[in-house]
C-alpha cells in the first residue's frame, strides 16, 4: 500500500463530523430513552464480559488456593464456627416464624395482604475498578439468571443497591450511595417517611425533606420502605448517625451510616420480589395509616 | 505495512490498555490512575494515522463507556476529537521531542477528560473536581516510557517505517 504524506483532508473532517453526531444522538437515546440497553447488553456480553473475567481470575485463583491449602486444623475450626453460627440463626428463626405468623395474622385482621419471603439468588462481586466518581460493582450473574434491570441488591447487613445495566453474564449494579440513587426509606422506630441520597461516599447517605420537629433520633434504623416497588420493604438501610436542624431552613440535615459492607462485602444476594402495592390497593378498604403503623 | 500485521499488533495493545483500565487498584491509586486507551490510541493515531483514525477511536470510545458504566457515546465523543486532532497535527507532533510530545499529551488528555466532564455535568452526575484531572497528568507522567514501548514494539513488527 502507497503510503501518502498527507491524510485526505475533507474526508476526516467529514467522518469526524458524522461520528460526533452519531454519538451525540447515541448519547441523547441512552440517556433519555434508555433505547440502548440491548446495544449495551450485547457489547458488555461479547467484548467487555471476557476481559473482565480474565482480570478477576487471578483473584479468584487465590482464593481457590486458599481453600486448597488450608490446613485440616484451620477447617475445622471453621466448621465449628460456621455451626455455632447456624445454631444461633436457627434460634432466631424459630422466634422470626413465630414473629411472621402473628404478624400475617394481624394484616388478615386488617384485610391487607402481603408477601412475605423473596426469592433470592447468591452472585460475586469480581475484582474489578470501574469510574472511581461513580459507586459501582460487577456482579457474575446476568440476562442469563434472570437477572433484570433494576432489581435489589442486598448483602448480609442490608440493601446494597439496584442493577442498572446487564449483559448475559454479568450486571452492573448502582450502590445505594452513588450521588444519582435514591431510595425510599422509613424510620424503623416510628414508622416515619423519608428518602436516603448517595453522597459519593460509602459511609454516608443523606436523609432529605425531614422537618425539624420529626421524630427520629440518632441511632435510629432506617428500612426500605418498598414505596416505588423497586426495592423490597423492611431490609435494613442505614442508621442515623448526625441530625442538625439549622436554624432558618425548613428541613433538617440528617445524616446515616449505610448498614450494608458497600466497600467491603464479596457476596451478595439477588432478591425477586413482588411489588406489593397493588394487592394493597385492592384489598384495602381501611384507612392506610393502619397498615404503616404494623411494624 | 500489511492490514493483518496492524490487526496483530494494535487490537492487543488496545485491549491490554482495556485491562489496564479494568485492573483492581487501590482507591487513592485509582484516582490517579492514567486513561491508558486514550494514550496507547493516541500512539497508534501517531504512528499509522491512515490505519488508526476516528472510526476506531469511536468504537473503542464505545467499549470504554459500557466498561465505565458511563453514558453510551460519552468516551467516544471525547476520544473521536482527541483523535481528531491527532490527524491534524501528527507531522507536528511526530517531531516534538519526548517532553514537549508528553506537553502535547497533556493537553490531549485534558480535553477529552473536559469533554467527559461536560456531558457527565449536562446529565447532572458532575463528580467533584479536586482530583479529577490527576489521571491526565499521571498520563503524560506515563507518555515517554510508552512511547519507547509501543515503538520497540511496531519496529519489532515492522509496520511502518516513518515515525
Amino acid at each position: 500500500m502507497q503510503q501518502s504524506l498527507f491524510l485526505r483532508g475533507p474526508s476526516v473532517i467529514l467522518r469526524t463530523l458524522l461520528l460526533v453526531v452519531i454519538s451525540i444522538v447515541v448519547m441523547v437515546a441512552d440517556h433519555r430513552w434508555q433505547h440502548l440497553q440491548t446495544l449495551r447488553g450485547s457489547i458488555e456480553t461479547y467484548f467487555v464480559y471476557p476481559l473482565r473475567y480474565v482480570i478477576n481470575l487471578p483473584g479468584s485463583f487465590i482464593e481457590w488456593g486458599d481453600e486448597v491449602f488450608s490446613s485440616h486444623q484451620v477447617l475445622l475450626q471453621e466448621k465449628r464456627k460456621l455451626e455455632e453460627q447456624k445454631l444461633r440463626a436457627q434460634v432466631s428463626l424459630q422466634k422470626l416464624s413465630v414473629l411472621e405468623k402473628e404478624n400475617e395474622r394481624l394484616r388478615k385482621m386488617l384485610s391487607a395482604q402481603t408477601k412475605i419471603g423473596e426469592m433470592v439468588l447468591v452472585a460475586e462481586i469480581l475484582s474489578i475498578d470501574l469510574d472511581p466518581y461513580k459507586q459501582q460493582v460487577v456482579l457474575n450473574k446476568g440476562r442469563s439468571n434472570e437477572v433484570y434491570i433494576g432489581q435489589a441488591i442486598i448483602d448480609a447487613w442490608g440493601v446494597m443497591g439496584q442493577v442498572v445495566h446487564l449483559g448475559s453474564h454479568s450486571a452492573t449494579a448502582l450502590l445505594i450511595s452513588d450521588p444519582s440513587h435514591a431510595i425510599p426509606v422509613q424510620v424503623n422506630r416510628s414508622g416515619l417517611r423519608s428518602t436516603a441520597f448517595g453522597m459519593g461516599s460509602s459511609q454516608q447517605l443523606e436523609l432529605r425533606y425531614i422537618p425539624h420537629n420529626a421524630d427520629i433520633e440518632i441511632g435510629d434504623l432506617i428500612v426500605s420502605s418498598g414505596l416505588g416497588g423497586r426495592f423490597p420493604p423492611n431490609y435494613p438501610v442505614g442508621r442515623i448517625i448526625s441530625i442538625e436542624r439549622p436554624a432558618g431552613e425548613s428541613f433538617a440535615t440528617v445524616l446515616a451510616e449505610p448498614v450494608a459492607h458497600l466497600d467491603r462485602s464479596r457476596e451478595v444476594l439477588l432478591v425477586w420480589h413482588n411489588p406489593p402495592v397493588k394487592d394493597v390497593l385492592l384489598n384495602q378498604p381501611a384507612e392506610p395509616a393502619s397498615i404503616e403503623g404494623a411494624e | 505495512m500489511q492490514g493483518k500485521g496492524c490487526f496483530n499488533v494494535v487490537v492487543p495493545t488496545l485491549i491490554v490498555a482495556l485491562m489496564l483500565q479494568m485492573w483492581p487498584l487501590p482507591d487513592w491509586l485509582a484516582y490517579l490512575r492514567p486513561d491508558f486507551v486514550t494514550l496507547v490510541l493516541v500512539y497508534w493515531a501517531l504512528a499509522l494515522p491512515e490505519r488508526v483514525g476516528v472510526t476506531v477511536a469511536w468504537v473503542v470510545g464505545l467499549l470504554l463507556d459500557v466498561t465505565h458504566g458511563a453514558i453510551l457515546g460519552q468516551h467516544a465523543l471525547g476520544l473521536v476529537l482527541v483523535v481528531f486532532i491527532v490527524q491534524l497535527e501528527y507531522q507536528r507532533i511526530r517531531v516534538f521531542s519526548l517532553v514537549q510530545q508528553a506537553l502535547a499529551v497533556f493537553v490531549l488528555l485534558m480535553i477529552k477528560q473536559l469533554l467527559v466532564l461536560w456531558v457527565s455535568g449536562l446529565v447532572g452526575q458532575a463528580p467533584p473536581l479536586q482530583y479529577y484531572f490527576l489521571p491526565s497528568l499521571a498520563g503524560a507522567l506515563l507518555w515517554p516510557w510508552l512511547f519507547l514501548t509501543l515503538r520497540n514494539l511496531r519496529r519489532k513488527f515492522s509496520l511502518s517505517k516513518s515515525f
